[in-house]
């Protein structure tokens, strides 16, 4: 694609931000724009999630943005994240804006938390199959598919921990992860309570008030800003058959994420890049099992392999396959997915805290077990 | 550390404390609003005192402060240093010797009898106390008492208190598409949708057919018969309607649907089940699982 991220800023990651959550977005936006040497009258375009509370709009007048020809939000959940940069990047395609800002901001932690049992949520017809039954948190929706994993292919709570381990290594050298300085065992992860068996308190991804941006504009314009410029290389969006909101429990096969499967076809496609050609994956991690099902729809290895992938060390800072080297959602911050695309576009730059060696291509996958998204960032 | 043995004994050889003078003496007034808060409707007050008062005639009232000697005020003293700083009552066992009677001013003495401990409790580790009071008129004592407590140090992390349990289960939406489900539950029928043209089975259901585009849906009842798929063991955060841990079990019906609900009973994967029916209200019935008696 003919664009790229030249932007990124962040409020700080907290447990009680104490302050509104458009006070977030207008922070965060504000700081993204500063990082691109933009102004807020060059922005154009906006997009978020159809979940963010903040209205275009209301974003809009906190920056003092006078006019919009481009707004848009996607829906389900986690799963926009990379759909927010793709549709930013469509629309500076097609002309329909020159610069555009994507933001997801929340007080996830003080004010709405996803992880309670939504009882709103029931009222949509295909909950209704769930959560009367007593279904009705995310852990315990992405327990059902890691029971029916672990069963077919023999993994243990033990490999889940391990992708719990390396995030929460990975955010200890990270002074904006919320777990700076607090690694954990696997023998942390095995005493950590269970929430929703087989699923540990570690295996849950924390909760987070905050805010972050992107600023996204045509690969021209790139060049004249300061920043190295993050190519959108490719972003996707991808559905799988029979499709659920958390709950696909209806297909053939639960071992698998086959919308991820969409994504990576066509993020391999688009990029003109396999899997053996990136060099650091940011990985949605909210729930850990789901990290392995995903480093098997994208290919890296084979299916029921990730458990001795992830044993091998691969997904080490020095191994094959660095994997989210800011710590993730479970290290540094629970963001909806951003942070992550933020982590990609610093190791992009070569600015980030865990900056890995000579960096060409970045996978960023969005929220798993709902319609989710990817992104291939490139230095070129 | 304090010896509570050694200052237990101390306080023991004290003896009994000094008597102590009932505020008022034993009067009508405060019988009947005795009577009237215990809800003792004997009409037989009203020259003596119903027995069980005699503790309320030496009361210190709203602002009062145990003597010096008082012996279970310097044992509670004692055990407060000493991290033991919550109390509860155990038991009180009384003794009376003759009915009082109106005008009769009574006064009141103790003595400390036993400090046992340190004992492991529900609680947290700490020592009964036991105290025997005395009350007289004049002389002649009236009515005993033995009254113990525990004084225990709370346990460093109390056990997390069961979480409220909400009696409102989250209900069902129900529309167009889904009625013929709900209401085959209410029927004792597990209703699974069949498509009205080319037969295909669906769960969950859909106004439309994806084999065949037929919008006939009708359906089958199930025998209620399957096996289990996959589980989940819920612990937290709580549930509305649930008492935590509660398994949910994703089953695959003998018809080839999969189906959650609640399952009472130990899970595994390839547990045969069976459908049960719980009635929450006229609107509504919930479908679970049980293990099958046959397996």
């Amino acid at each position: 694609m003919n664009a790229a991220i030249v932007g990124v800023g962040a409020t700080d990651f907290s447990k009680n931000s104490g302050r509104s959550e458009l006070q977030l977005a207008a922070e965060a936006v504000r700081a993204a724009l500063a990082d691109a040497g933009l102004e807020p009258s060059d922005v154009d375009g906006l997009v978020s999630f159809t979940m963010d509370t903040n209205a275009e709009i209301a974003v809009a007048r906190e920056l003092g943005i006078p006019e919009l020809t481009f707004f848009s939000r996607v829906h389900y959940g986690g799963g926009a994240a990379c759909a927010t940069v793709q549709q930013a990047a469509m629309a500076v395609e097609t002309g329909a804006a020159k610069v555009v800002v994507c933001y997801r901001a929340f007080n996830e932690r003080s004010g709405h938390r996803f992880g309670q049992v939504q009882t709103a949520a029931a009222v949509n017809i295909d909950n209704s199959w769930s959560y009367p039954m007593g279904l009705g948190t995310p852990a315990a929706m992405v327990a059902m598919f890691a029971r029916r994993y672990m069963h077919e292919y023999g993994a243990t709570s033990e490999d889940f921990g391990r992708i719990a381990v390396i995030d929460r290594k990975h955010a200890a050298t990270n002074p904006h992860a919320w777990f700076h300085n607090r690694p954990i065992t696997l023998d942390d992860h095995q005493a950590s309570r269970w929430i929703a068996e087989p699923l540990r308190l570690l295996d849950c991804c924390q909760e987070t008030d905050g805010g972050v941006a992107l600023v996204v504009t045509s690969a021209e314009r790139a060049r004249e800003l300061p920043q190295k410029p993050a190519h959108i290389n490719a972003a996707t969006q991808g559905s799988g058959v029979d499709q659920f909101t958390m709950t696909s429990y209806y297909r053939d096969d639960l071992t698998r994420l086959p919308e991820m499967g969409v994504v990576a076809r066509g993020l391999w496609e688009k990029s003109g890049i396999g899997p053996s050609d990136v060099d650091v994956a940011v990985l949605y991690d909210h729930f850990t099992p789901f990290v392995l099902v995903q480093l098997e729809e994208l290919g890296f290895c084979g299916r029921g392999e990730a458990k001795d992938f992830v044993a091998s060390g691969a997904l080490e800072l020095d191994g094959d396959l660095p994997l989210n080297p800011h710590g993730g959602q479970l290290g540094e911050a629970y963001l909806h997915g951003m942070n992550g695309i933020a982590e990609a576009v610093r190791q992009v730059r070569g600015t980030a805290v865990n900056q890995i060696a000579d960096v060409e291509h970045v996978l960023v996958t969005a929220g798993t077990g709902v319609p989710t998204s990817g992104l291939v960032l490139g230095a070129s | 550390m304090i010896d509570i043995e050694k200052e237990a004994a101390r306080v023991a050889e004290q003896g009994e404390s000094a008597p102590r003078l009932a505020r008022d003496p034993v009067n009508l007034p405060m019988i009947n609003n005795w009577l009237e808060a215990i809800g003792d409707q004997h009409p037989g007050y009203t020259e003596v005192a119903p027995p069980a008062m005699v503790q309320v005639w030496t009361m210190g009232g709203l602002h009062g402060q145990r003597a010096l000697d008082d012996p279970l005020g310097a044992m509670m003293k004692i055990l407060d240093e000493a991290g033991f700083t919550s109390v509860v009552a155990t038991n009180s066992d009384q003794t009376y010797h003759r009915y009082l009677k109106i005008g009769e001013h009574v006064s009141v003495t103790s003595t400390l009898e036993d400090v046992t401990g340190p004992k492991k409790t529900a609680l947290g580790e700490g020592w009964f106390v036991t105290t025997r009071s005395t009350w007289y008129v004049g002389d002649e004592a009236v009515a005993e008492m033995r009254f113990r407590v525990l004084k225990f140090r709370p346990a460093e992390k109390q056990e997390p208190k069961p979480e409220p349990r909400q009696a409102q289960a989250i209900r069902p939406s129900i529309n167009r598409d889904t009625e013929y489900f709900w209401e085959g539950c209410r029927n004792q029928e597990l209703r699974i949708q069949r498509c009205g043209g080319c037969g295909l089975l669906r769960h969950p259901p859909g106004p439309m057919c994806p084999e065949c585009g037929a919008t006939k849906p009708k359906y089958l009842v199930s025998d209620g018969r399957g096996v289990v798929y996959s589980y989940v063991v819920h612990h937290h955060p709580q549930v509305p309607g649930k008492q935590t841990p509660f398994v949910i079990a994703l089953v695959e019906l003998d018809e080839g649907v999969r189906m959650l609900g609640e399952l009472d009973g130990e899970p595994s994967i390839g547990l045969p089940v069976e459908v049960v029916f719980t009635k929450v209200d006229d609107e509504l019935t919930m479908p679970s699982w049980r293990p099958r008696a046959d397996r």
